[in-house]
């Protein structure tokens, strides 16, 4: 099976033999893989009833709990690295999520999708709410909660002490990024961090 | 459902322990004979590894799945058993057997005391859920079975599953605990302690000895059991079942069973009488109350080093154990680096949904036992 691009790059970033614990794990299909390629242990954690299905069939373990509410439920450094692909925007308080994660494991791997895309922002300039590949939705039918720009984004790691260790900017094909940093903020579709605790 | 089940089963019986190789408790004291009724369905592969033992709540019994000769009602998990069920038994060898303390073929308080010839009554020792587990692993060592698959159990059998799991890893591969609790709350204790004092005060149970004195306390049963039923449903399940319905065309006020739920729960109690008894109902309900494998020393050592996996599901209408008792289960586990996968599954049933065909749970227990026999080959 392979890997979604965004998921290929994430689990590149893992060391072999960790422990991951994968919020919004899904399938299952970043653990499963990191379990049979790289030897890492982990759980998921996913309330899509279809997808946690699919994660018990594929052997991988998988908590169904609210992430919002829940997390409380691992315990302290009781993982190497915590997983968040493209679910941040979607938690009722992206903060204190952040807390936690850093709470369960020194590093934290985290992608979000990028507001301030250049698609994003002409089609604000030109009075209309953005829709894109990333965020497929209308305002007033979508499970983004919250939009952010990596400024705003960055800014919140500041403030709950996170410090970024590597950023990936990505296409909106979740490919890297084959522009200078400096371009990420408007040409990123999402963008992938690597963070730890300040 | 899509098919037969496992047709027709009769229960077993073997004399694990005798005189000259007693059960040693895990209170000290010892017991001889013992004698197990266990039931099988399906066929042991020749590799002897696709082996299922089912434990079996409290006053459940061997009898999972089929049907007896004569029988109308299959087993108690006959929905879950059989041939193209969750637990197939074109592929599984399942194995279910009465507890120890039981009233279903297995040695328990009510069986002969071969000291004296009576029936052993209080005198029979007290119980532990770990003496559960010595007794189930000797059956299969009789039966010729070195590792399980996995062991299954609702409720209390969940208990003794992850007793299992915490002290013999060895000897599962897969635990699968449902709607079951690593320590009673003071509210759980309490329902079991009210329906041992509706027993342990009714006039004919002569302490213990209601046989010899050709009494029963079936008033101080069928109470327990009509207590115990309603926290075994959820308010919301019995709303829709019986409402405020009348028994008759139209209520009749009275103290009679004017309300179908009366009536419901009495007929309840009454057949309980039938198939259970008081002494095992004391000793059995005692072995949960007393359960707390976390406080243990080094608790999940032994699970932690071996390749024991755990799959944990909880009801969310399911008040006797709530989700938070499986949640308390899922985190000592998991704070272990035990592999664990924990459903919280949406139901109305309240704790007795374990035993219905709710699709998300049945999904759950296939997708799970599918992956366990597919790592097999």
């Amino acid at each position: 099976m392979t890997l979604r691009a965004d998921l290929a790059l994430v689990a590149d970033l893992i060391e072999p033999g960790t422990r991951v614990l994968d919020l919004g794990c899904g399938t299952g299909a970043l653990l499963a893989h990191l379990a049979e390629d790289r030897g890492c242990s982990g759980t998921g954690v996913e309330i899509d009833e279809e997808a946690v299905l699919v994660a018990i069939r594929s052997g991988v373990p998988v908590i169904e709990l609210d992430m919002d509410h829940q997390l409380s439920e691992f315990a302290d450094h009781s993982y190497d690295v915590v997983v968040l692909s493209r679910t941040l925007q979607v938690l009722h308080r992206p903060h204190l999520v952040l807390a936690e994660m850093i709470r369960i494991a020194p590093r934290v791997i985290l992608s979000m999708p990028n507001f301030g895309y250049w698609r994003n922002r002409v089609r604000l300039a030109r009075g209309r709410m953005p829709m894109s590949k990333e965020m497929p939705y209308d305002w007033y039918d979508t499970p983004n909660l919250h939009h952010a720009t990596l400024a705003d984004l960055e800014d919140l790691f500041h403030a709950v002490g996170l410090v970024t260790l590597e950023r990936i900017p990505l296409t909106v094909d979740g490919k890297r990024l084959r522009l200078p940093e400096t371009a990420a903020s408007w040409a990123a579709g999402s963008a992938v961090y690597v963070l730890g605790a300040a | 459902m899509t098919s037969h089940g496992v047709g027709l089963v009769e229960t077993r019986t073997a004399v694990l322990f005798d005189p000259d190789d007693p059960l040693p408790l895990s209170r000290g004291a010892t017991l001889a004979p013992v004698e197990v009724a266990y039931e099988t369905y399906g066929t042991l592969s020749p590799d002897r590894d696709n082996a299922v033992f089912i434990c079996h709540a409290l006053t459940g019994d061997a009898h999972a799945a089929g049907h007896h000769e004569g029988a109308v009602r299959p087993g108690w998990w006959d929905n879950m058993i059989g041939p193209g069920r969750p637990l197939d038994t074109d592929r599984l060898f399942v194995v279910c057997a009465n507890l120890l303390g039981g009233c279903q073929g297995t040695t328990g308080p009510s069986s002969i005391d071969p000291a004296t010839g009576q029936v052993y009554g209080l005198d029979f020792p007290l119980l532990d859920m770990r003496d559960f587990v010595t007794v189930h692993r000797r059956l299969l060592r009789h039966l010729g079975i070195e590792r399980l698959l996995a062991a299954f159990g609702g409720s209390l059998g969940g208990m003794q599953v992850l007793e299992w799991a915490l002290t013999h890893p060895e000897d599962l591969r897969h635990a699968v605990v449902i709607a079951a609790s690593s320590r009673l709350s003071a509210q759980n204790i309490a329902f079991n302690a009210v329906a041992r004092e509706a027993i342990l005060r009714d006039p004919g149970f002569f302490e213990g000895q209601y046989v010899a004195n050709g009494t029963l306390p079936d008033r101080g049963l069928s109470i327990a059991r009509m207590m115990a039923h309603i926290t075994y449903l959820s308010e919301e399940g019995m709303a829709d079942k019986f409402g405020r319905m009348p028994q008759q065309a139209e209520l009749a006020p009275g103290f009679g069973a004017d309300f179908a739920v009366e009536s419901y729960l009495r007929h309840q109690g009454e057949a309980f009488l039938e198939r259970f008894d008081a002494l095992s109902y004391l000793y059995l309900t005692r072995v949960m109350d007393y359960f707390d494998p976390f406080a243990r020393e080094r608790a999940t050592d032994a699970a932690a080093a071996s390749d024991v996996r755990f799959l944990v599901t909880s009801f969310t209408s399911d008040w006797r154990f709530s989700s938070a008792h499986s949640r308390r289960i899922v985190r000592h586990l998991e704070s272990a680096r035990i592999p664990v996968t924990y459903r919280d599954l949406e139901t109305a049933g309240g704790h007795d949904s374990f035993l219905l065909e709710i699709p998300a749970y049945h999904d759950t227990v296939r997708a799970y036992i599918d992956r366990a026999l597919e790592e097999l080959r």
